[in-house]
């Protein structure tokens, strides 16, 4: 047992996103239960196994309220993956993970002609395959976070100190990158990271990354591109 | 909905505190009254409230912003005129309360009379990110975002440019508030040595328009311990006449940029030294 611990020195672990319902309750909750009800009369076991987030931001509920909720949608067999939209102490073991950072995604109800009446949720698979990368055309702010975890993103302003880009892909920025940048969040090991003025905090693909302090100074407010290149994550400049 | 449709808030805002938002936001106010508008400054500083001393109106203090909120007041029995000038009111905030007790509804509703009575309400928000500062911006047609040129006042200036993208009202309409740059408390001979950031750093870092650049100076601090903004007290000062300029800005008018300068500066007190 302990030969095998001394063996995994390290632990991998990638953050990866997922599509998942989500559902948006309005007060007074019990009408909105009723609502619920309705629908699932229409297509039964339609949640069954699949993952539900609970988006709290317009039911204003207290830590007991939003057990209770839980428990009701438990009892209609939906099961909530997270919770986000409400500001609940964290560590109370009966509520789900707060959710942060999720992104809209447009969804078809699954029978058309109910699509008219007033379901809170529209759930179904996506409407269209989405072309694989996001285009930002604004600056990335401090405390601002994108994620796009289906492809490439490019962004055509400067990314600031303490904002951070996450990609499935490469990531191309046009303008200065002072934050982070993460490709191959998906673990693709060909995903590069190409800015056109480097100062980041830190670049990272997939499970790799360096931070400041061990990049070369001679590489800053230079153009740069980084790769994998076995288990290593190296930095160049691009002339 | 009143007729009066010029009506404009402007935010006050900076994310770091210290920065100069309550002096600006008096000084501002001050300029916007003199050049003949009608202005309310509205301080959202919910139980840190400065802006009453710095316009010198703290012992006249009845009622406040949570008052109204409330119901306890009526918004006319909240404003304060200013006694120099008669186009400028203050509506302070609660010195006994916190940000808690301000509402995003009732906040909407004080807003929505002020837009009626008033060409300008400037609202001084409070330093962070969260409650105070969110509200102060909600309603928000135009921000003014105080920067010193240093990197801890850029970075969180720039946080708060992106709630500013985010949060308010005019953000979640899809359309965006009006950025200004302001730069103040900026040092010409320590930026003259890089001690500072550059303009031209700042200017790169937030890529938002410029407004105006206000030197440090003794003049800005001994105003406000006078309790009379920079543009009453000391109208010809360096300080002054760059936020009469901002505030000409501000209002649509072409003026061009100053750069504070050392040398400008010192040869001039030295010119004045020997006149006088």
């Amino acid at each position: 047992m302990s030969s095998l611990i001394r063996q995994r020195q390290s632990l991998t672990f990638r953050a990866r996103s997922y599509t998942a319902f989500v559902f948006t309750p309005q007060p007074p909750i019990e009408d909105w239960l009723a609502v619920l009800d309705a629908t699932l009369e229409r297509s039964k076991g339609f949640f069954a196994g699949h993952p539900v987030a609970l988006d709290l931001s317009a039911a204003q509920l207290s830590a007991d309220e939003v057990a209770q909720l839980v428990a009701d949608l438990q009892a209609r067999n939906v099961r909530v993956l997270g919770i986000e939209g409400v500001e609940l102490p964290a560590g109370d073991a009966r509520l789900p993970p707060l959710l942060r950072g999720g992104r809209i995604q447009d969804v078809e109800l699954p029978d058309p002609g109910a699509a008219a009446e007033a379901a809170p949720v529209a759930p179904a698979p996506p409407r269209k395959q989405e072309a694989a990368s996001l285009l930002i055309d604004s600056p990335v702010r401090s405390g601002q976070s994108v994620a796009f975890i289906e492809g490439d993103v490019t962004v055509l302003g400067s990314v600031a100190s303490g904002a951070e880009i996450i990609a499935g892909g490469s990531i191309h920025i046009y303008g200065t990158l002072r934050g982070q940048a993460m490709a191959g969040a998906a673990g693709s090991r060909r995903a590069r990271i190409f800015c056109h003025r480097f100062d980041a905090e830190l670049l990272a693909i997939g499970a790799y990354y360096k931070t400041a302090d061990e990049i070369e100074d001679s590489l800053r407010r230079g153009p740069i591109q980084a790769w994998l290149d076995g288990n290593s994550l190296q930095i160049s400049a691009m002339n | 909905m009143s007729e009066r449709t010029s009506a404009r808030v402007v935010v006050v805002t900076s994310g770091k505190g210290g920065v100069g938002k309550t002096t600006t936001t008096a000084a501002l106010g001050a300029a916007l009254a003199h050049l003949g508008d009608k202005v309310v400054v509205v301080d959202f500083d919910v139980g840190l409230r400065n802006l009453d001393l710095v316009l010198g109106a703290e012992r006249r203090v009845v009622f406040d912003l949570i008052n109204v909120i409330n119901g306890v007041a009526k918004l006319p029995q909240a404003l304060i005129r200013d006694k120099r000038l008669e186009n400028l009111y203050l509506l302070p905030a609660s010195q006994t309360r916190d940000k808690d007790a301000l509402t995003e509804e009732g906040v909407g509703k004080v807003i929505g009379e002020l837009r009626e009575k008033f060409d300008w309400i400037v609202c001084d928000s409070p330093a962070g990110i969260e409650r105070g500062a969110t509200l102060a911006m909600r309603h928000a047609d135009a921000a003014i975002i105080v920067t010193n040129p240093e990197v801890s006042s850029v970075r969180d200036s720039d946080r708060i440019i992106g709630l500013l993208d985010a949060k308010t009202e005019k953000a979640e309409r899809g359309e965006c508030v009006d950025k200004h740059l302001l730069i103040t408390r900026y040092h010409p001979w320590r930026a003259s040595r890089g001690e500072m950031l550059s303009i031209d750093d700042v200017l790169e870092i937030l890529s938002v328009p410029l407004l105006g650049i206000i030197p440090e100076s003794e003049e800005v601090l001994r105003a406000s311990n006078l309790g009379s903004p920079v543009t009453i007290n000391a109208a010809l000062s360096a300080p002054a006449r760059a936020y009469f300029d901002a505030t000409r800005r501000l209002k649509g008018e072409q003026i061009a940029m100053q750069v504070p300068s050392e040398s400008r500066g010192l040869f001039t007190k030295l010119f004045g030294r020997k006149a006088a």
